[in-house]
């Protein structure tokens, strides 16, 4: 769907030039929520003002939808652009119009005829959840209806691709979820290509398929959110991890498990992309003479399923133990006994 | 009692005056509006970061308008004289004032335009940009209704500043409340017709100024 290739982005400033996106390359399939996470000075804000050229790139090629964007001319670029949706952090509705009004500018540009507007604008409202606000000014709403906004005015031209750049950031946890709700939402319905950026591992982990972790201009790692949940391989990507997970595998919380709990067996559990097996604890417990102890531990949900490290401690009878183990090996959930660091 | 306090007052002239002030006032600020507005425009979208960004294009527009801001009113009319001949005709009357006050006028609102015009949220633009709107659109939809209620309090500042320029005006021969205060009043120690033209200006800036924070305030929906 989008193809980015050698993409670079150098500014310019008075004593030295600034390698903004360095040499990147990309590929984003069609109908995926493909997430950049990145701390600011990263370059992904300049990385996703290049995918609708708002940045002219100075190398490399994009391609949207198989049409190369960096060969447009003007005009060509203004139509093209018709076909990707932005939406923004500050939200950047014109307050002069009414949100009816704001909806229908994209349409308006297009050329779209004022009753076929009037169609289009009343079912995205309804769509992003507004019905009855049409004739409010953005004064009158809250940040997360703002963004409702934004979205039905990105939507507007049936776009084949939406930009967010950090839509939620400006969003408190609440509001942040309801949007990304909807994103997943449209996401389904409408089979859109979401590309968005982000510097909160939240939102990643809520609603993409994809991620690519950007640092000083290039994207450091990529793939799959769960592998990359799993098997974070640079330090960047780690802190990323450990800003939603915690960290529990730092040892002194688990030698102060070692200390504490002298009896039984420690256990750790891993989740990895469960559907089936969330239950696990309470079906050994029902199953095996044992009794388990949640130590530490925290799962947290993907698009791909559960994904978390849970610390467990058995306590019974030593056969009956290791049944329960054996049982657990047969699941899903990955299980190493009496850990250590 | 109006005849006791103004013995020397003449209702029939005073009402002609009043009338070729609010004619020259009106068509100046309308005028103005216009001139100042392009002007304005040109000088916001040429400069640094702005849509036709263009360095030279700014240099001779910044310097026309710096130019005609800087000339005391009562030289820049002397100064047009031959234009003012040339394009109306004559020197004498409100009509003839018309193209000094627009041309004072307007760098001064100019000024105005572009401060009001750098209030726009950038992100603005750039959303429409996105979604792929041509210049011109940009412009009559977006820069210029997001700007209005300061663009109305800016001309609002400016047609007050312009009932001045058209009393200064008046005392070369343009006709207005400002001549008749100056030959009629003045010229003839008839201090009463000064005193009332006097109120009837102050009056009529009133009401400009009233019209102007009404109409500011309620395009302001911010």
């Amino acid at each position: 769907m989008i193809s980015i290739k050698d993409l670079s982005k150098v500014f310019q400033t008075k004593d030295q030039e600034v390698r903004a996106v360095d040499d990147l390359s990309l590929t984003i399939d069609k109908g995926e929520i493909f997430g950049v996470i990145g701390y600011s000075g990263a370059g992904k804000s300049t990385f996703i003002r290049l995918l609708n050229r708002l940045e002219d790139p100075t190398g490399g090629n994009i391609s949207v939808d198989d049409q190369d964007l960096t060969a447009m001319n003007k005009n060509q670029l203004r139509i093209a652009r018709q076909e990707i949706g932005m939406i923004f952090q500050h939200f950047n509705l014109l307050w002069s119009r009414t949100v009816f009004d704001n909806i229908a500018f994209p349409l308006e540009i297009a050329g779209v005829s004022k009753q076929e507007r009037k169609n289009r604008v009343n079912e995205l409202i309804d769509l992003v959840g507004l019905s009855g606000r049409g004739n409010s000014y953005p004064s009158q709403l809250s940040g997360g209806q703002k963004q409702r906004v934004g979205i039905a005015r990105a939507l507007a031209n049936n776009p084949k691709v939406l930009l967010c750049d950090e839509a939620t950031s400006a969003l408190d946890p609440e509001t942040t979820d309801s949007i990304l709700d909807l994103l997943v939402d449209i996401n389904e319905k409408l089979g859109l290509t979401i590309v968005l950026i982000t510097h909160e591992m939240h939102v990643i982990r809520k609603i993409c398929h994809q991620v690519a972790v950007m640092e000083d201009g290039r994207i450091v790692e990529q793939g799959d959110v769960l592998d990359v949940f799993l098997h974070p391989k640079q330090k960047v990507t780690k802190r990323f991890v450990d800003q939603v997970m915690g960290d529990p595998e730092k040892e002194h919380s688990l030698q102060l498990i070692n200390d504490k709990y002298q009896t039984g067996e420690i256990l750790r559990l891993h989740f990895v992309g469960e559907r089936t097996n969330q239950a696990l604890i309470s079906d050994v417990s029902r199953k095996f003479e044992v009794d388990v102890n949640i130590l530490h531990g925290k799962i947290t949900q993907t698009q791909k399923g559960a994904y978390g490290t849970m610390f467990v401690q058995f306590v019974g009878e030593k056969n009956e133990i290791d049944r329960a183990v054996q049982y657990i090996e047969s699941t899903s959930v990955e299980v190493e006994v009496s850990p250590s660091v | 009692m109006f005849e006791q306090l103004f013995p020397n007052v003449s209702v029939e002239d005073i009402i002609t005056a009043t009338n070729e002030t609010m004619f020259m006032t009106l068509i100046s600020v309308a005028g103005t509006f216009v001139l100042g507005l392009a002007l304005g425009l040109l000088l916001y979208l040429s400069g640094p970061g702005g849509l036709w960004q263009n360095k030279g294009l700014n240099w001779v527009t910044a310097s026309l308008v710096n130019v005609f801001r800087a000339i005391p009113f009562i030289i820049l009319i002397l100064l047009l004289f031959p234009f003012t001949d040339f394009l109306m005709g004559t020197i004498r009357g409100p009509k003839a004032a018309l193209p000094a006050l627009i041309i004072g006028g307007a760098p001064f609102y100019a000024r105005l335009v572009e401060i009001a015009l750098k209030e726009v949220d950038k992100g603005v633009i750039e959303a429409a940009k996105s979604m792929g709107s041509k210049y011109t659109t940009i412009i009559f939809r977006v820069l210029l209704p997001e700007s209005m209620p300061a663009l109305i309090s800016g001309i609002t500042v400016t047609a007050i500043a312009l009932i001045g320029y058209t009393a200064v005006a008046g005392v070369i021969g343009a006709g207005g409340l400002g001549d008749f205060a100056y030959f009629y009043g003045f010229q003839r120690s008839d201090f009463d017709v000064v005193l009332i033209c006097t109120i009837l200006i102050v009056l009529i800036v009133f009401i400009f100024q009233f019209i102007g924070d009404f109409a500011s305030r309620k395009l302001d929906k911010r």
